[in-house]
C-alpha cells in the first residue's frame, strides 16, 4: 500500500535537459577543418646536388621577395596580383620562342607523346619577408598551375581539373586523367636557400 | 470542468513521450563523440593568412601542428614579443623540432608514419626567418609533407 503513495517521478523535463546539453555541445564544438596550401619540401641533401648550370636560364622563372615585401620577377618589379598571369605565360611556354622554357617530348598515359615544358619556378625570399607575403606568392603560383590545369583538362577531357580531382576517388579512368593533366603541367616550385640580406633582424 | 476531463481521458490517450529523452541523448552522444575539441591551448597569437587555392586536410589523425607567432598578450611580460614556436603545449626552440617529429611519429601506426602532414600554423605578422629555420629543420628529419595553414578567401589584394 505504501508504494502507491510515492508518486511517479515526472520525466517530462528530461528531454529539455538533454536538449539543453545537446545545444550546448552543438554551439561550443567547432568542426574546424584545417585548410591550407599543401607543399612538399625537397628531401635532405646527402648526395652532391646536380650541377646548377645544367638547368638553363630560359627554363627558370625567378622570383625574389625582399624584406620590404617587394617582388622582383625575372628582373622586373611587380605587384603580387600581376604575378599569376606572368607565371601562367611562363609555365605554358611557347614552341619556338627562345626566351621561353624548352619542351621535352614525354609519354603520358591518356595523352600519348606530348611536349611538356621544362619550366621551373625558383622562389627566393629574404629572412625579413613577411609570412603573409610569402603565402600570397605561393598562393598565386599554385593558382597559376591550377588555372592552366583547369584549362587543359577542359580542352582535353571536357571537365575542369578541379572536378577531376574531386571525382578521382570514384573511378580509375578519372584518376588516370587527373594524373595525366598533372604530368602535363607538373608543379615545380623550387625554394632557394634563404639569404640574410635586406637588413632584417 | 470535471466533466470535460473525464471525457478527454476516456478519449485518445496522450502520445507517449517517454522515449524522447532517449532520442535526444542519442543525438547528444553522437555530437559529443564526433566533434573534436582543440587539445592545445594557444600560447601564441595565431591569425593564419588568407589564400584562394586552399585544400582541405583529409585525415585529422595524421596531422601534427606547429604554431609560430608572437606570444599572447598576457605572456608577453615573461616571454617578450619575438615570434616563438609552440609545440603541443609549450614554447620550444628550433632545436626541439627533431624530437617533436620523432614523438609524433612514434604516436602513429608504423604504416602511417610517413604520411603525416605537418601543418604550420603561422601568424600573418611573422617574418620568414623563423619559418625558414623550422622548414630547414623539418627537412633534415625527413618531415617533408607540409601544410601552410590558411583560410579560404575569394580574392587576395596587394
Amino acid at each position: 500500500m505504501s508504494r502507491r503513495e510515492i508518486p511517479e517521478i515526472n520525466a517530462g523535463s528530461m528531454a529539455d535537459i538533454a536538449f539543453l546539453l545537446l545545444i550546448f555541445f552543438l554551439v561550443t564544438t567547432t568542426m574546424d577543418t584545417d585548410t591550407g596550401l599543401i607543399r612538399k619540401l625537397p628531401p635532405p641533401i646527402d648526395e652532391p646536388v646536380e650541377d646548377q648550370d645544367k638547368v638553363k636560364q630560359r627554363n627558370i622563372f625567378e622570383i625574389l621577395v625582399n624584406a620590404n615585401d617587394q617582388l622582383l620577377v625575372e628582373g622586373e618589379y611587380m605587384q603580387v596580383t600581376e604575378l599569376r598571369e606572368k607565371a601562367k605565360v611562363f609555365i605554358k611556354s611557347e614552341p619556338g620562342n627562345e626566351s621561353m622554357p624548352e619542351f621535352k617530348e614525354t609519354e603520358i598515359p591518356q595523352l600519348g607523346v606530348v611536349p611538356v615544358s621544362k619550366q621551373i619556378i625558383s622562389l627566393q625570399n629574404d629572412n625579413g619577408t613577411s609570412y603573409e607575403m610569402y603565402i600570397k606568392v605561393q598562393n598565386e603560383l599554385v593558382a597559376a598551375y591550377n588555372e592552366l590545369r583547369n584549362e587543359f583538362a577542359q580542352q582535353k577531357f571536357g571537365k575542369p581539373y578541379t572536378e577531376l580531382v574531386q571525382k578521382s576517388g570514384s573511378s580509375e579512368l578519372i584518376k588516370e586523367k587527373m594524373k595525366a593533366v598533372k604530368k602535363f603541367y607538373p608543379q615545380r616550385i623550387s625554394e632557394a636557400e634563404p639569404k640574410k640580406v635586406g637588413g632584417a633582424e | 470542468m470535471s466533466k470535460f476531463r473525464k471525457k478527454g481521458k476516456k478519449g485518445q490517450p496522450a502520445v507517449n513521450t517517454a522515449s524522447l529523452p532517449d532520442i535526444v541523448f542519442m543525438l547528444l552522444f553522437f555530437f559529443m563523440v564526433t566533434t573534436v575539441m582543440r587539445e592545445t591551448t594557444l600560447k601564441v597569437e595565431n591569425v593564419t593568412p588568407q589564400a584562394t587555392e586552399v585544400s582541405k586536410l583529409e585525415k585529422k589523425s595524421l596531422v601534427a601542428y606547429i604554431y609560430i607567432g608572437k606570444p599572447v598578450k598576457n605572456l608577453q611580460g615573461a616571454f617578450g614579443t619575438a615570434p616563438r614556436i609552440q609545440l603541443n603545449d609549450a614554447f620550444k626552440t628550433v632545436d626541439d623540432i627533431p624530437l617533436f617529429v620523432e614523438m609524433e611519429k612514434e604516436a602513429r601506426d608504423e604504416a602511417e608514419r610517413n604520411r603525416i602532414t605537418w601543418s604550420l600554423k603561422v601568424d600573418v605578422n611573422t617574418k620568414m626567418g623563423i619559418v625558414t629555420d623550422v622548414k630547414q629543420e623539418l627537412r633534415k628529419v625527413n618531415a617533408l609533407k607540409l601544410n601552410y595553414s590558411s583560410k579560404k578567401t575569394d580574392k587576395i589584394s596587394n
